[in-house]
This record gives structure tokens, sequence and C-alpha cells, in this order.
């Protein structure tokens, strides 16, 4: 059978007995063994296998052949795990040298809830070190592949997500968004990519990269697939004290509703002049304002909105995310966990034994290190990360401003499709502006999306990046589903 | 050439003023450490090395990729309490921070901490000072704020290892006024703020654990000076006679170093117990860069009016409170009253004690207590609740001494022993003879017999040497062992000496 399926596609199979956890499983791990993406970093055959052949034999002996969807919306669906997030007995690199040999002893808040709803794990997938990267090159595991275009990066640092699903190595997958790293490769890799409010789920079990900034979010294959693990993996976690008491909606209803009349009448979209800026590749342009065109004809409302502190987002986040990176990533002292390098112990000090593990960082992970600790330092402080708390809430404030007018606003995801291996990875400040959409809603904390809309002329794939009020999910996934239908 | 400190001629007379002030480490004896569930006060009786190594901490504590602190609830409630206790005002909203420096037994590679916004903030406390403890001064504390201890390095021969036991645990640090001009001054404000903080049941009180540690900044200017000389800090006493001692020896220190034409540096200090001398651990230049910011994981720390009015009506008597009390309940003085409400565990045995002797015997109860079993358990370094005295024991003792059963002497030898095996006083005072003779038929020919024994100091008496009452006393109290009731021997001894 083929597996480019959703999961209430494959639950409707399991019910058919058409494949079975176990077979789907083999099936997704055969299908890894042969790709070439480099996607995943590290497999867990036995525990995924084993975990399968449970769920394969309840679903018959427990359920009557039938996919228990109240209790257990993710039945037996195979899942790749971003490597940024730990999974108990399971080695957890976040792509680093440095954590090469770490097995972590506990698993992720939002891995538990996917797990205890009966997703299985497949394996962790390769991202940009810690996080830090907008076309998964750097990893210390290799460039993950696009998966069509192998010259090309899948966009990061979820690449190894991006691919994974797109190339259809697993039903859906974690990624972690801190300033588009879900969204970006969503958009390149032709997928649903999906950052939700921050605060919406639980970080523990999150490594850090700035924590003001991350979240957990899926990438998947359908809208409806992305409201389903949004939904299972929310609520207040009491190991995470940032996460909100706010109600989680039947999101999954919200979609099947939306599908069934996908009508955008009296949704009123926001286009911020801000974003359709010189610089913005034609095709892609051309994609959204297509796709804005339609969802008008259809009869939504087309406003313009003014989000003026746009122009400061990619400076101001840059110094938020350094700064707490810097702190974030101090742990990596080889103490207590990860690799000690030879050299390392023979150091005559504590000092120097610090500086020759942490030698092991690969180059963007040291330079945001360096950046962090610059503008954390004292006489530093009040110029850069408390500066950039205020132009952050501008930011905040020029969103709040907007979305008194609109219920969603629309923008392209990234200003290009997916770009050649090495196209940018000399220049860090033309890789930080891929990510010039995105950030702006990381900073505001903001729930967003990546819908793909269209592919340009040599295929690649074109995302509409969708923003919705804090806590708005519903909203937010309403407008996804609708784009979703107008664009295939 | 003249010398000058702070704008002023100093030599060798000139009299120079001490300023200190004090950074206090209390540990909170909460059940779970600040930020994880893992267990942050010893189980009774037990001491931190009967803990293996590393056993008690979760991935949370560890500093483990991914893990975030969680904060604990009773530790705000402690922290409350104290900056209650000391008349501070309590900010409904405070910020954590982070304070960052690499050591190997600093998980995270920083420690969450509280900066710009800590939970208390412009309290005071008053101490006695004087030989009586009739001179109050009020110390100022400048702010109160909740942080975590670090773990432990333990250092082998060419390598070194880590134990995380006491990462996480939740301390608060009361920071003070540098308001102190002398040691005694320091070792009063230091014996206040740790009754408070074990009156308050927010800390176990255990020195030897490191419960209640200080840092003591000290600086000295001539007497009269306006501005402050510069400051040594010196690290991590736990100790209040250490604190004094490594005060005294620092004053001494900066004194000597400005009379012989050098400046004072700011620096950190070590203070070594056995040599009596502070050294130098690191200098200001060599000071850290902690780059504090608000730690993104914990949002703003918000009580509410309420929460803090409720912690405030549920405060138990304060020491001070429980000494003007003993003033006016038991009629104590105020030195005696404060010294038994200085602990919470010799107050209560004092009143324990009390109800059973009755409160006419209250001043006797607390000479005992303060003098000679304060002195034992002090040397021992335990609390008196954990030693073999019982408040029965004690109200026995001052009743045979009302009753004139045994002679003060002879309470204080029972109270050694009742320190090393406990046990019942009217047995002690049968077993060890100690009952008190005032038998007239058995005094009377011992004293006899002494003024016969010595004719030349009973004609110097005689003669107006008035003195030499007590030197027949004292014969006669050696004759019968020590035994004679003293009052007694004394009104006889004077009148078969006036003949």
């Amino acid at each position: 059978m083929s597996n480019t399926k959703t999961i209430r596609e494959i639950h409707d199979a399991f019910d058919a007995g058409i494949t079975n956890p176990l077979a789907l499983t083999q099936a997704f791990y055969s299908k890894i063994d042969q790709s070439k993406h480099n996607a995943f970093i590290t497999l867990c055959k036995d525990r995924a296998l084993k975990q399968a052949e449970q769920l394969t034999q309840d679903l018959k002996s427990k359920h009557g052949g039938k996919v228990p969807r109240g209790t257990h919306p993710l039945y037996g669906i195979p899942l790749g795990i971003k490597d940024v997030l730990t999974m108990d007995g399971v080695r957890t690199t976040a792509a680093s040298k440095m954590l090469d040999n770490y097995i972590s002893p506990y698993t992720a808040t939002a891995v538990q809830k996917l797990e205890n709803a009966g997703a299985i794990s497949l394996g962790k997938l390769n991202m940009d070190e810690f996080a830090m990267g907008s076309s998964n090159e750097n990893s210390a595991y290799g460039n993950v592949l696009h998966p069509t275009h192998p010259d090309r990066v899948p966009g990061g640092s979820s690449g190894g997500s991006g691919t994974a699903v797109a190339a259809d190595l697993c039903v859906a997958a974690l990624g972690t968004d801190t300033g588009g790293s879900i969204r970006l490769p969503a958009s390149f890799c032709g997928i649903v990519g999906m950052k939700p409010t921050y605060g919406r789920i639980s970080r523990y079990g999150q490594i850090a990269f700035a924590s003001s900034l991350d979240q957990i979010g899926p990438m998947t294959k359908s809208v409806e697939d992305a409201a389903l693990l949004t939904q299972v993996m929310s609520g207040v976690d009491m190991y995470d004290s940032t996460t909100a008491d706010q109600p989680v909606e039947d999101w999954v209803k919200v979609v099947r509703d939306t599908a069934a009349n996908p009508s955008p009448q009296g949704m009123r979209i926001g286009v911020p002049k801000e974003y359709f800026i010189d610089g913005i590749d034609s095709e892609v342009r051309q994609a959204i304002e297509d796709t804005i065109e339609k969802l008008k004809a259809q009869g939504a409302e087309i406003v313009p909105v003014s989000l003026p502190h746009t122009e400061y987002a990619v400076a101001t986040y840059y110094v938020v995310a350094v700064s707490e990176a810097s702190s974030n990533l101090s742990r990596y002292d080889g103490v207590r966990f990860g690799v000690r390098p030879k050299a390392a112990m023979e150091a005559g000090s504590p000092a120097e034994f610090y500086k020759k593990v942490r030698a092991n960082f690969g180059a963007e992970v040291k330079r945001r290190i360096i950046l962090g600790t610059f503008a954390l330092s004292s006489g530093y402080y009040d110029a850069y990360y408390r500066k950039a708390g205020q132009v952050r809430r501008l930011m905040r404030n020029d969103f709040e401003a907007a979305f008194k007018n609109v219920d969603v606003i629309v923008s392209p995801v990234a200003p290009t499709t997916a770009f050649k291996i090495g196209e940018k990875a000399k220049n860090p400040l033309q890789m930080y502006l891929t990510d010039i959409f995105t950030i702006p809603a990381s900073m505001a904390g903001l729930p967003a999306m990546s819908v793909p809309v269209a592919k340009d002329h040599q295929g690649l794939s074109i995302g509409m990046h969708l923003i919705a009020p804090r806590f708005k999910e519903g909203v937010l996934l309403k407008a996804a589903t609708i784009v979703e239908r107008i664009s295939s | 050439m003249s010398l000058t400190h702070l704008g002023i001629p100093v030599d060798q007379n000139t009299e120079f003023e001490t300023v200190i002030g004090l950074e206090v480490h209390v540990q909170l004896a909460t059940n779970s450490k600040q930020f994880s569930t893992a267990r942050a006060r010893l189980e009774a009786g037990k001491s931190v090395t009967d803990e293996a190594v590393n056993s008690n901490t979760t991935p949370v504590c560890a500093g483990h990729p991914g893990t975030l602190p969680a904060l604990n609830k009773t530790a705000v409630e402690y922290a409350i309490r104290t900056g209650l206790a000391t008349d501070c005002k309590i900010n409904l909203k405070s910020i954590f921070a982070r304070k960052h420096y690499f050591y190997p037994d600093l998980p995270k590679g920083y420690q969450i901490s509280q900066f710009d916004l800590p939970i208390c903030e412009h309290g005071h406390l008053d101490v006695e000072l004087g030989e009586t403890g009739e001179v109050t001064k009020r110390i100022g504390i400048t702010r109160i704020h909740m942080e975590e201890d670090a773990g432990k390095n333990v250092h082998m021969s060419g390598f070194s290892l880590v134990n995380l036991n006491r990462a996480g645990v939740p301390l608060v640090e009361v920071v003070s006024e540098p308001d102190m001009r002398s040691p005694a001054e320091a070792g009063a404000y230091l014996r206040k703020l740790y009754a408070i903080v074990t009156c308050l049941g927010v800390c176990d009180g255990n020195l030897q654990e490191g419960n209640f540690r200080c840092d003591a900044n000290v600086s000295i200017r001539p007497k009269g000076a306006k501005g402050f000389g510069t400051r040594a800090e010196i690290k991590n006493v736990n100790s209040f006679r250490f604190v004094e001692k490594a005060i005294e020896f620092e004053v001494e220190r900066q004194r000597q170093v400005i009379l012989s034409g050098d400046k004072v540096i700011q620096e950190t200090r070590l203070y070594d117990s056995q040599k009596n001398q502070t050294f130098s651990m690191r200098t200001k230049e060599e000071a850290e860069d902690y780059r504090y910011f608000p730690d993104p994981d914990l949002p703003p720390l918000v009580i509410s009016q309420a929460t803090v009015d409720a912690i405030k009506a549920a405060l138990p008597e304060l020491p001070d409170q429980k000494r003007d009390r003993y003033i006016k309940d038991y009629g104590l003085s105020r030195y005696d009253a404060g010294a038994l409400s200085s602990t919470q565990s010799l107050g209560q045995f004092f009143e324990l004690a009390v109800k059973l002797s009755g409160t006419e015997l209250a001043k006797s109860l607390a000479n005992l207590l303060i003098g000679e079993a304060a002195r034992l358990i002090n040397d021992a370094g335990i609390e008196i609740q954990d030693s073999k005295f019982e408040p029965k024991a004690f109200a026995d003792l001052v009743k045979a001494i009302a009753d004139k059963t045994i002679s003060v002497t002879a309470a204080k030898q029972i109270i050694t022993i009742l320190y090393t095996e406990g046990g019942d006083v009217g047995s002690i005072i049968d077993r060890e003879g100690l009952k008190q003779v005032s038998d007239l038929s058995l005094l009377e020919p011992i004293i006899e017999q002494i003024i016969a024994a010595n004719p030349k100091q009973l004609e110097d008496y005689r003669s107006g040497k008035d003195k030499l009452l007590g030197f027949f006393v004292g014969q006669a109290m050696k004759a019968t062992q020590g035994k004679a009731n003293p009052a007694l021997l004394q009104e006889l001894v004077t009148k078969k000496l006036k003949g």
C-alpha cells in the first residue's frame, strides 16, 4: 500500500484490516533504510517494533479490530521525533558532537503524550545543531537532503522532520520552532508545519535553544493531522512553568467542519505591507498573491495591515535568541554528560577543561554563544537584551493592533523556495534573513502555520504563512484548512 | 610623610571604626528542592555523609538537557515568612534571574537566583548588646532573595568528583545593611537571625551541615569618617564564633595594611579557623561577570496580598515576643529571657519544665538551663531535644534546690550526669550521695573543729578581717565534701565565729 496517507486514512486502513501498526512500522523502516536523505540520526527499532507489535495484538484482542480513536487518537501511528526532544533510554544528540554519546534518562512531555495516545516513535530526526540554522547544514551528522531536489536544502532547523514527512519516511514528525524552524522546512519540503502559541505545549524535554521563543509543533501531510497532534500535545505541564492554562479545544472537529464547507466567507484576512518587500522571489510573491486572490474571490475580506516594527525583527530576534542560547548551552561542560575529548582529560585546570570540551561545538553554535555572552555581559545588557525585550513588546503591540481588524494574517513563509546546498552557508547574515517573515510571530509568541500552496517552475514548494492571535489555534486551523482546500 | 585614609590623616594612635555587612545563606527546610522534586532535607538524625553520593537527584537538579525548573511553593512561603519576621516589605511580584559561572558543582552553568526584584526588601531586626543585653540596636536588612544551592566538589588525589545531592536545595540569602560596628554586633545579629529562622521553622539550623552560612563584608574607617573604606568579603563561615574571630583578624589586618601605607584591595577572602586568619581567594579584577538576566523558564513570581496576610497571621511567636513574655510571666531578667528564647528548642524545653516546677521556680530553672545545660549542648553542637535532658529532670532539680535537698553545686554535678546518662534526679541524688546536709548535730561539731584548728585566722577575723568568713565556710564545706546546706552553713559559721 502507499503510505502517503493521513492519520485518518491509516486508521481506516487498520479498521479494514488492510494493514496494521507492525506492518506499517516495518514498511517505514525499510523505506528509511533505503533512503539517502540522511533524515534520521538515530533509529529506535527495537523499542518501536516492540510497541508496534503490542499495538497490533491489542487492536485485535482488546479493541475488536477497530482503532480506539477516542482513547488513543494516534493508535499505531509511526512518527519521527526531532533529535532535540528527549526519550528515556534513547540517544539524544541535538545534532551536536557534544552529545554524541548522551542517553537521556527521561522522556519529553510532548513525546510522552503522543505515545500515551498510541503513537510509535521510529527514531530521532536530523536537524541543525541545537536547532541553530535555517538549512540543516549545521548538523554534526551531515546535511539532510531536500526530499525531491537532492542538490537543495530542506530548510532548517527541523530539516530532518521536513524531509522525513515529505519523503514519506514517517506519517508525521515533531519539529521545534524558535524563529521559523518548523515553518521554513515545511514550506521548502511542501508539507504542513505548525508552531502553536508559546506556552501551548510543554517544553519539558526539549533541549533549549532560546527558552522564551522555543516551541514544539507538528509537521504533517495535512492540516487535520497538525490539528490532531497539537491537540494531543497541548496543555499545562507541572514540569514547565511557562505552559498556559488555556482550554484545549477540539481542533480536529474545527478542521473537519471547515473542510465540509471550506468557505472563507466573512473571514477577515490581513496582508501586512511590510511582508511584501523587494527581494521576494517573484514566483513566491505570485503564488501568495494568487492564493489571496482566490480567498477574496470566495468571499474573504482582504484587509491591508501594517506591522511597523517588522524591520527590527531579525536584529532583535538574534539578540534575544543568542543571549538565551549562550546561557542555555552553559551546561555542556563535559562534567556530567556528553563527550570529553582526550585533550580535555589532560587539562590542568577546570578552565582549560571547559575550553577543550566546548571546542566540540560547531561553528554556528560557537558564533551564537560568543554573541550571546557579549550581549549579556556587564555594561551591554541594557543596550542589547533589555532593549531587545522592549522592541519585542512593540512588535507584540503591532500584532495586537492588527488583530483588532483581522482574524488571521498571511504572508509568504520565506522570500525564496529551497535554495542550493552551500548557497548561503558562507554568509550568516543572508542565512538569517531567510527567517525574516517567520521571526515576528515567534517574537510575539503567536500561533503560525505553513501550508503548501504552489510549486515554482522547478517544482519547488511554496508555503503560505498564516498567523493568528495568541491561543487562537482554532482560527488558525480553520484558515489553514481553507487555504489547503483552495490550493489542492 | 603622613598617611591618610578616606582623606583623614591616620597613624598608630588613630581610632578606627569597623563597618560590617553580612550576607547569610539560610537553607530552607522544605521537603523537596527549590526547582525539582528531589529530596532537599536530610532524614532526621542523618548527616549529609550518610547519603549515597548523587543518589538524591532528578534530571532537573542534575541539569540534564531539556529539563526546566518548577518552583517549590513551600520555599516561597518560607521566604515570605522570613521577610515578615524581619519587617521586610514583601514584593508581590519578584523575578528569578540566572547567575552564570562555570564550576563543576554547578550543573546548569548558572544558578537560579533573584537579582533586580527580590521577594523581600527593606527590613530590619533588633539585636541586644552589652553584658546584660539591655542595649538594643537596629540592623537594617537590605533584601532577602531566593536561590538554589550548588553541589559539592570532592577532591581526591589527582582528580575531583562532584556530588549533586545538595544541588538545587532552596536557600534564602539575607543581605544586611553595613550597620554593624564590631565583631560582637555581627555575632549578635547572626544569633538573632538564627533564632528567628529556626523559630519560624523555615530552617533546620544545623550549623555543621551548613544550614546557615555567612559571608562578611568588612571594612574600616577612621572614626568620624563619612565614607566607607574598601571592603573585603570573607566567604562561607558557618559558626558564629568563627565569624567574630574572622572579623577581628580582618580588622587588624586592614589596620596594618593602612598604617603601612598600602591600600586595602577589594577581594574575596577565606577564613582558616585552625590558623585563625583570613587569606585571599580572588581579587576584584579576577571577579566574574555573572551576566544576570531574567530566567525565561520562570515567569515572574506573583503573590497575592491575601497570601501574604495569611502567612503573616500564621506566624509563630517570634524570639523577641517570646523574650518579652518570659520577662512578664516569669519575672526573668532580659538577659535570661533573651537567652532562653534564642532557640526554639531551648524555649520549648524551658516552658515544659516550668509547667512541672511551677512559675515560682522559673528563675532557678533559667539559671540552670542557660548556665550548665546550655554549655554542655553547645559544646556538643546539638539541640537540647537531641540530648538526654528531660524537662521533668530539670523541674525535679530546681525543686530539690528549693527544698534544700541539694545545693546548687550538687545540681550542676547532676546536670553533667544527666547529660551523659539521663535518668531520674531522685535516684542520682541517692546514688551519688548528694543530699544536702542540714542536720545541726552533724554540722556544728565540724565547724567547732575547724575554728579550733585555726586560731590565727579566728583572731584576725575577730579583729575585723570579715573576709575570713569565707575561709571558714570553705573549710567547713570541704569537710562535708560539699554536701552542707550552704546557707545554713554560713549562718552557723558566723554564729560560732562571733562566739
